[in-house]
Parts: structure tokens; C-alpha cells; sequence
């Protein structure tokens, strides 16, 4: 399965300021943790997260500045700001509404299969 | 990590750099994240070489990369440099401030003279000749102190200058005689090619440095009209603001801010065009691209229309100087044309265009001439006639050679780099001819 490329941009924002407002990050280790939530189906690519981040930077929902932890290289580290939680909050109502509709409409179905259209061969 | 995946990192950033889109910053986080990937991978158990392929693979192709930055970074793709370039800033910063001291400087000088009691009003016989060297020494003192001249050059530099200022002052010249005007037009053209002096610093014969002196006089016209026009709406402002509370800054304007500003602007055009040359594309070529057509097509024109009537030219006084400027235009087309173009590109039609509005030139010019020289014998000779006929045989010789180096290379039988050569090779010929109009036409015609 693939995530649709609409649907990742669409979510990308809420899951970058999410993952920055449990601890400050950088930009590897940001794609590495999307892809372990997501079991691998999410793959974004360096040309999303990062002018996204850029993005959220020149908006004043996260900070940057280049950081060394001992024992490790000089990285970029990403925290997120105060407007940036603020806007963390806006998003996630907008996502628990089109989350708790879509759970609401799927409630008493099954999973959907694909099923082989009958007839045509 | 080895020494062989330090050179390839290194070869990566070389190849990314490329990219206007992406900043030195984008490229650290980004090789940032190439390590991190390659880290895992090797710990995953592949070879450092293997690992840095799949990394590079996955990170995608750079095309693409770029253009996702792009749209984040517009900005980037839109060169704004001067006041905030990357880099070196101290640099910069010395730049500047050589230039706004050159600049005060040629300001000051403007105004020096009034010490001494010279109003700008009333001696216009001083101010006329003198136009060209109260700037012009600046510029040369910018682009010398910026290219760190030799002392031999500064004392050449220094010794034209003064000889500038004998001629423009030693000479008894009445107000309003042919010879002040001359001398007021001819003075500064001169200067000019001191100033060059000065940009080619001790690389005086190198064609390629002429050249590149031809570009900076193009792009410095070009900005230093484009500051006028901005002067122009200042002023406009300052009038209608202050009149508007009942103050009248005219006398402020026409003896402080125009003088003043206008001295100032030669040194700040020139340092745009030092600080800009990489960063901007050249203004004049493209703008000899749009009118050489044109011109070619007016040219063709005429040439039809005086076929057509054949009443001939009516060549009154004036007409000499409109040709010679007219020349001028052609010449100017030609060698901004002939400063943008590809040396190695083959003949084209822009070529095949450019032969056409040289002939078309030079057969008009002819004519005039033919007319003219007429007229001259016939009635004696003046300052203006002599300097008129002058520069149009000057200019005539260039682009007659031009025109005919311009056939050789549409057919193929002559280099472009032919052409170059004998532009670059002609500009000391503008330079003596300034010089002598200044120097000995007065005398010889008894300073009329």
C-alpha cells in the first residue's frame, strides 16, 4: 500500500510539529521516527521534510540551530515554539473532526476489500 | 569512516553546491542526513561505498530536491546581492565603504570650487570643461584602490588627470565660444578613458580586459540612468512635499541635491556594476538585441525612402552631429553585441542583421559626407565643423573595417575573434582624438 501523495502532504505538518513537541530533533531522525509509526508505510523523501521544515521555520512554529551532544556530529536540531504548539492544537481538532467522522461512517463495516469488478473480464 | 567515503561526501557536496536553491546551511543539514543514512546502512552490514550509493539513491535525484527547495525559497532564484552577499562579508563591507567615500568625495568636490567664490549659476565657462573632473578622478580612485594599482599606474592616473585639469583651465576660452562647448563634451570623453586606465590596471593590452572595460561602460550608463530616474521622482517629491508647507527647496535642490547627487551617482554606478558584474545578467546586451532590428529596419527605411524622393539630404548644421551620433548608436549596437556574444558560436542571423545595419550605416553616412565636405570647403572651417568631421571619420573607419570583418566571419572566412580584436585594439583611438579636440584645437583655432 501507498499512502497517496495528497494525504502526506496533508498530514505533514501536524506530524512534524508533533513528533518536535515531544523533544527537540533533527531532520534524519524525524524521517526515521515517521517511518517507524507509520511500520514503514510512510516514505517521505528529503525534498518534503526538509523545505518543510524551512517552511515552519519562516512561519515561527519551530526554531533552529546547530547543536553538538557529545559523541555526535554538529546537527541541525528543530524546537518547536510556542505559536508552533498553538498551531499543533488547531490542527489536531481538525484531525480528531475528520478522524471521528471517517471512524463514525466505517463504524459497522468491514474492512474493505478490493473486490474483482464481475462481469467484464 | 574511511578516507574514500570522506572524498566522496566531499565530491557530493562539490556536485550539490551547483544549486542556487539550496545555501551552504541546506547542504551541511542535508549532508547531515546523507551520514546518518550511510551510518545505518553500514550498520546494517553493507560496505562504506555500497551504503553511500543507496543513500545518495534514496535521498532522489537532484533535480528534485531542488525544485522542492525552490518552491519553499523562491527568493533564492532572484539574485540579491550587493548589501547582503554570502560570504566574506568583511570584504564587502570595505567595498562599500571605499565607495561612499569616493562618492562624498566627488560630491564635495563639486562644491569646492564655490569657496573660491565659482557659482554654479553664473560660471558656466568653469563648470563646463571642468564637468569631468570633479567625479571621474574618483571612479579612477575607486577602481584603482579596488584593483590595488601599481604605483607607476597611480602616478599615470594622477599625471592625466592634471593634465585634464591645464587644459580644461589654462586656455583663455570666451563664454560661449565653440571651444568651451567642445572642450565641455570632449574633456569627460577622455577622462573616461582614463578611468579605463585605472579598470584595466596593469593589464593595458590585454584584449580581454578592454573588453570587460566596453561591459563596465555599458552597465554603468545603464545604472547610472536608472539612478537619475530614481532622482528624478526624489526630487519630484521633495517639491511637492515641502511646497506643500509653504517652503520653496529649489535653491537646495538645483545648487546641493543635482550637482551633488549627480557627481555621486558616477562612483555608486560604477561600484554596482564591480559588485554586480557576476551576479546579473548584462543589461546592455540584451538591450542590443531588441534594437538592432529596429534600428536596422529604420536604417533600411531611410535608405528606401531617399531612393524613392531622391531629393537628397538637406544638410543644415546640425545634421553633421545628428550622423556622428548616429554612428555612435550603430557602433554601440554592434559592440555590445559583440561583448555578449559566444566567441565559438558559429555565424548567425543576428550576424547576417548586424552586417546589414553596418552597411546601411555606412552607405547613409557617405552620403552625408559627400555633402558635407562640400559645404566645408566652400565656406572655411570651425571648431565644430573640424571635430564634427573628425569623429565621423573615426567612427566611419571603425565600422567600415567592421563591416568588412563582419562579412568575413557570415562567410565563414574570418574568426569572431577578428572582430573582438580590432574593437578593443580602436580604443585608444578615442581616447587621442578626446585629447586632441582638448588639447590643440583651441589654439589652433585661435580659442574660438
Amino acid at each position: 500500500m501507498k499512502v497517496a501523495k495528497d494525504l502526506v502532504a496533508a498530514s505533514a505538518t501536524p506530524m512534524v510539529l508533533g513528533i518536535l513537541a515531544e523533544a527537540d530533533s533533527y531532520g534524519y531522525a524525524i524521517l526515521r521516527r515517521i517511518n517507524e509509526l507509520s511500520g514503514g508505510e510512510l516514505d517521505w523523501t528529503e525534498g518534503l521534510l526538509y523545505p518543510l521544515l524551512h517552511r515552519l521555520e519562516r512561519l515561527g512554529h519551530v526554531e533552529s540551530s546547530w547543536q553538538s551532544v557529545t559523541g555526535e556530529r554538529r546537527r541541525k536540531y528543530y524546537r518547536i515554539t510556542r505559536t508552533g504548539l498553538a498551531e499543533l492544537a488547531e490542527q489536531r481538532r481538525q484531525w480528531d473532526t475528520v478522524v471521528g467522522a471517517l471512524k463514525e461512517i466505517w463504524r459497522d463495516s468491514r474492512p474493505m476489500i478490493a473486490f474483482p469488478l464481475e462481469g467484464h473480464a | 569512516m574511511t578516507g574514500e567515503l570522506e572524498d566522496q561526501f566531499a565530491q557530493w557536496r562539490q556536485y550539490v553546491r551547483r544549486r542556487p536553491e539550496l545555501r551552504t546551511a541546506d547542504i551541511d543539514e542535508l549532508e547531515d542526513h546523507l551520514r546518518g543514512s550511510v551510518d545505518e546502512l553500514v550498520a546494517a552490514g553493507l560496505h562504506d561505498d555500497e551504503a553511500f550509493l543507496v543513500a545518495v539513491k534514496r535521498m532522489g535525484t537532484l533535480d528534485e530536491l531542488s525544485r522542492e527547495f525552490a518552491r519553499e525559497h523562491s527568493e533564492r532564484l532572484w539574485k540579491q546581492l550587493v548589501l547582503t552577499r554570502e560570504g566574506d562579508p568583511p570584504a564587502v563591507s570595505r567595498d562599500l565603504l571605499a565607495m561612499v567615500i569616493c562618492a562624498a568625495g566627488a560630491a564635495v568636490s563639486v562644491k569646492l570650487p564655490e569657496l573660491f567664490g565659482m557659482s554654479l549659476e553664473r560660471d558656466g565657462t568653469f563648470y563646463g570643461p571642468n564637468a569631468g573632473l570633479f567625479a571621474l578622478p574618483w571612479l579612477a580612485a575607486f577602481l584603482a584602490w579596488h584593483r590595488r594599482a601599481s604605483t607607476a599606474l597611480v602616478v599615470v592616473l594622477v599625471g592625466l588627470f592634471a593634465l585634464g585639469a591645464v587644459a580644461a583651465n589654462v586656455y583663455p576660452l570666451e563664454a560661449g565660444s565653440q571651444s568651451v562647448i567642445l572642450t565641455s563634451i570632449h574633456l569627460p570623453l577622455a577622462l573616461w578613458f582614463v578611468v579605463g586606465l585605472a579598470y584595466v590596471a596593469d593589464a593595458v593590452r590585454s584584449p580581454r580586459r578592454r573588453m570587460d572595460f566596453i561591459r563596465f561602460t555599458g552597465e554603468w550608463f545603464i545604472y547610472y540612468v536608472l539612478i537619475a530616474l530614481g532622482g528624478g521622482v526624489l526630487i519630484a517629491f521633495l517639491f511637492g512635499t515641502f511646497e506643500a508647507i509653504g517652503i520653496s527647496p529649489e535653491t537646495f535642490v538645483s545648487q546641493w541635491l543635482v550637482p551633488c547627487g549627480a557627481a555621486a551617482a558616477v562612483i555608486v554606478a560604477g561600484w554596482l556594476v564591480e559588485a554586480k558584474q557576476s551576479v546579473v545578467e548584462n543589461i546592455a546586451p540584451v538591450l542590443t538585441r531588441l534594437f538592432t532590428p529596429l534600428f536596422t529596419a529604420v536604417l533600411l527605411a531611410f535608405l528606401v525612402a531617399l531612393g524613392i524622393t531622391s531629393t537628397g539630404i538637406d544638410v543644415e548644421r546640425e545634421a553633421l552631429i545628428l550622423f556622428d551620433l548616429l554612428l555612435a548608436v550603430v557602433l554601440g549596437l554592434l559592440l555590445y553585441s559583440i561583448s555578449a556574444r559566444d566567441p565559438l558560436a558559429p555565424p548567425g542571423v543576428f550576424d547576417r542583421l548586424q552586417l546589414a545595419l553596418v552597411v546601411s550605416a555606412l552607405v547613409i553616412d557617405v552620403l552625408v559626407l559627400v555633402e558635407i565636405t562640400g559645404r566645408i570647403t566652400e565656406y572655411g572651417t570651425t571648431p565644430n565643423k573640424a571635430a564634427a568631421l573628425g569623429e565621423n571619420v573615426i567612427l566611419l573607419a571603425n565600422l567600415a573595417w567592421s563591416a568588412w570583418l563582419l562579412l568575413g566571419l557570415v562567410r565563414r572566412t574570418t574568426p569572431f575573434a577578428a572582430l573582438e580584436r580590432w574593437q578593443t585594439a580602436y580604443l585608444p583611438v578615442y581616447a587621442v582624438w578626446g585629447w586632441i579636440v582638448v588639447l590643440i584645437s583651441p589654439p589652433l583655432f585661435d580659442y574660438l
